[in-house]
C-alpha cells in the first residue's frame, strides 16, 4: 500500500510540475507526454528484465516460487509495454501528426517485444501446470530479454534501407536542469507504480495458487 | 566426440524418416513456390524492387512450415522421453534437430533460390551468404521453440506466434544484405544473431525437455 501511495504522489506531483512549467518547456516533448511515455517505457524494460532474472533464478535453483515471480514480472511488464505503445502513439500524433510512424525506433522495438511477450501467455496457458511449465516459461522469458537489445539493434540497422532519416524526438538528447528533475520524479513514480502493481498482482497470483492447492 | 556422434545419429534418424515418409521437404518446396506465385500478384507494376524483401518473408515462412512438425513424431511416439533418459547430453537432441532442420531448409532453398532468380531478379553472392547465415539462426531458435510448442496443447498455433517476432531481426538482416550496397554489416549482424541465440538455445534446451 505505501508503494501505491508513493506512486500516486510522485506521478501526480511530477505531472503537475510538468504541466506547471510547460510554458518554460516550450517546444519540448509535445505537451508533457514525454513525462509519461519515457518513464513508462523504462519501467517496462525494468519489469521484463526482472521477470527474466527471476526466470534465471528458477532454472538455477529449481525453486518453484520464482515461477510466479517471473510470471508476474512479465505480466505487469506487458501491461507497461502496451501503455508504452499507447502513449508513444499519442506522442507521435502530437509531434508529427500521425498515430504511427515506422521511423520511431523505440516504438517499433516495443511492438516486436509486445508480440513476443504476448505469445508467452499463450504458451503458459497451453501447458499443464507443474515444473515443466515453470521451466519452459522461464526459458522463454530469457529469450525475451535477449531479444530486447537484438531487436533494438535490428531496428536501427533497418533504418539504412527503409528511410535515411531516423526520427529523433525533440528534447531527448539535451535533458537538463529542471526538466531532468521533473523527469526524475515521474520516473520514480512510474517505477513505484510498477512495483506496487507487481506486488498486488503477485499477492493475487499466490492466493490463487494456494486456493487451487486447497481444492 | 561422442557428443557430436550422438547429434549426428539423431539427425541421421530424422533424415532417414524423411527419406521414407517424405512428409516435410516436398511440402516445403511446394509451399515456397506457391508463396512466390502469390507474391508476384502482390507486386503491382513499379513495385518489383520489393521482391528482395519478399524472398525473406518466403524463407522465414518456409522454415516455419518445416518446424511445425519437427518434434511431432518424437512426441506422438513417446520417443522424446526415451531420448531424455538416454545416456547422452540433452543438448545433443537439440543439435541433432538443428542439423536435420538445417538440411531440410537447405534442400528447399536449393529449389527456391534458382526459381526466385527465374521469376523475379538475379540472386547475388551476398544474398546466398545471408541465406546460409540466416538458416543457422532460424534452425537454432526453431528447434528450441518447436520443442516448447509440442509440449503444449495448441502446438500448431503457438509456434508461429513465438517464432515470427523472434525471426524479425533475421528478416531485417537478410533484407539489408539483399537490397543495400553494403551487405557486410548485415551479414555481421546475422552472424551475431546466430551466435547469441544458438548459445542460448543450446544452453537452455535441457530445461525444455526434462520432466
Amino acid at each position: 500500500m505505501p508503494l501505491a501511495f508513493a506512486a500516486l504522489v510522485l506521478l501526480g506531483g511530477g505531472l503537475g510540475l510538468a504541466l506547471l512549467w510547460i510554458g518554460e518547456l516550450e517546444g519540448f516533448a509535445a505537451g508533457g507526454i514525454f513525462f509519461v511515455h519515457v518513464p513508462v517505457a523504462l519501467s517496462a524494460y525494468a519489469l521484463l528484465v526482472w521477470g527474466a532474472w527471476k526466470a534465471l533464478r528458477l532454472l538455477w535453483t529449481r525453486d518453484e516460487r520464482y515461477d510466479l515471480e517471473s510470471y508476474t514480472g512479465i505480466h505487469v511488464g506487458l501491461i507497461f509495454a502496451l501503455l508504452t505503445l499507447v502513449t508513444g502513439s499519442i506522442w507521435a500524433r502530437a509531434e508529427w501528426g500521425v498515430w504511427w510512424d515506422w521511423r520511431d525506433r523505440q516504438l517499433v522495438t516495443f511492438l516486436i517485444l509486445f508480440l513476443f511477450y504476448s505469445a508467452y501467455f499463450m504458451l503458459r496457458y497451453s501447458l499443464e501446470q507443474g515444473p515443466a511449465r515453470a521451466r519452459i516459461s522461464a526459458v522463454y522469458a530469457l529469450f525475451g530479454v535477449v531479444l530486447i537489445p537484438v531487436s533494438f539493434l535490428a531496428v536501427r540497422l533497418a533504418e539504412q534501407f527503409l528511410h535515411r532519416t531516423p526520427l529523433i524526438r525533440a528534447g531527448r538528447p539535451d535533458i537538463e536542469g529542471t526538466v531532468l528533475g521533473v523527469f526524475g520524479v515521474c520516473f520514480a513514480g512510474a517505477l513505484a507504480l510498477a512495483a506496487s502493481m507487481y506486488a498486488i498482482e503477485l499477492a493475487g497470483k499466490r492466493l490463487d495458487a494456494r486456493l487451487q492447492e486447497a481444492r | 566426440m561422442t557428443y557430436l556422434r550422438d547429434a549426428a545419429a539423431l539427425a541421421r534418424k530424422d533424415l532417414l524418416l524423411e527419406l521414407r515418409g517424405k512428409e516435410t521437404v516436398p511440402a516445403m518446396v511446394l509451399f515456397v513456390v506457391a508463396v512466390f506465385v502469390a507474391f508476384r500478384f502482390a507486386l503491382p507494376q513499379g513495385q518489383e524492387r520489393a521482391a528482395g524483401g519478399l524472398l525473406w518473408v518466403a524463407i522465414v515462412l518456409t522454415a516455419l512450415l518445416g518446424l511445425v512438425r519437427a518434434f511431432v513424431p518424437e512426441r506422438e511416439q513417446g520417443v522424446l522421453d526415451a531420448l531424455v533418459l538416454a545416456p547422452c547430453d540433452r543438448s545433443a537432441i537439440w543439435l541433432g534437430k538443428v542439423l536435420s532442420v538445417l538440411a531440410f531448409l537447405l534442400i528447399a532453398e536449393a529449389a527456391a533460390l534458382p526459381l526466385f532468380a527465374l521469376f523475379f531478379e538475379p540472386v547475388d553472392a551476398a544474398t546466398v551468404a545471408a541465406v546460409l547465415l540466416a538458416n543457422v539462426g532460424l534452425s537454432a531458435i526453431g528447434a528450441l521453440l518447436a520443442a516448447m510448442a509440442v509440449a503444449g496443447r495448441a502446438r500448431e498455433v503457438l509456434l508461429p506466434l513465438m517464432f515470427l517476432p523472434l525471426a524479425v531481426p533475421v528478416v531485417i538482416g537478410g533484407v539489408g544484405a539483399t537490397v543495400t550496397d553494403d551487405p557486410a554489416r548485415y551479414l555481421g549482424f546475422l552472424a551475431l544473431y546466430d551466435g547469441i541465440f544458438a548459445i542460448l538455445a543450446w544452453a537452455t534446451f535441457e530445461y525444455v525437455v526434462t520432466e
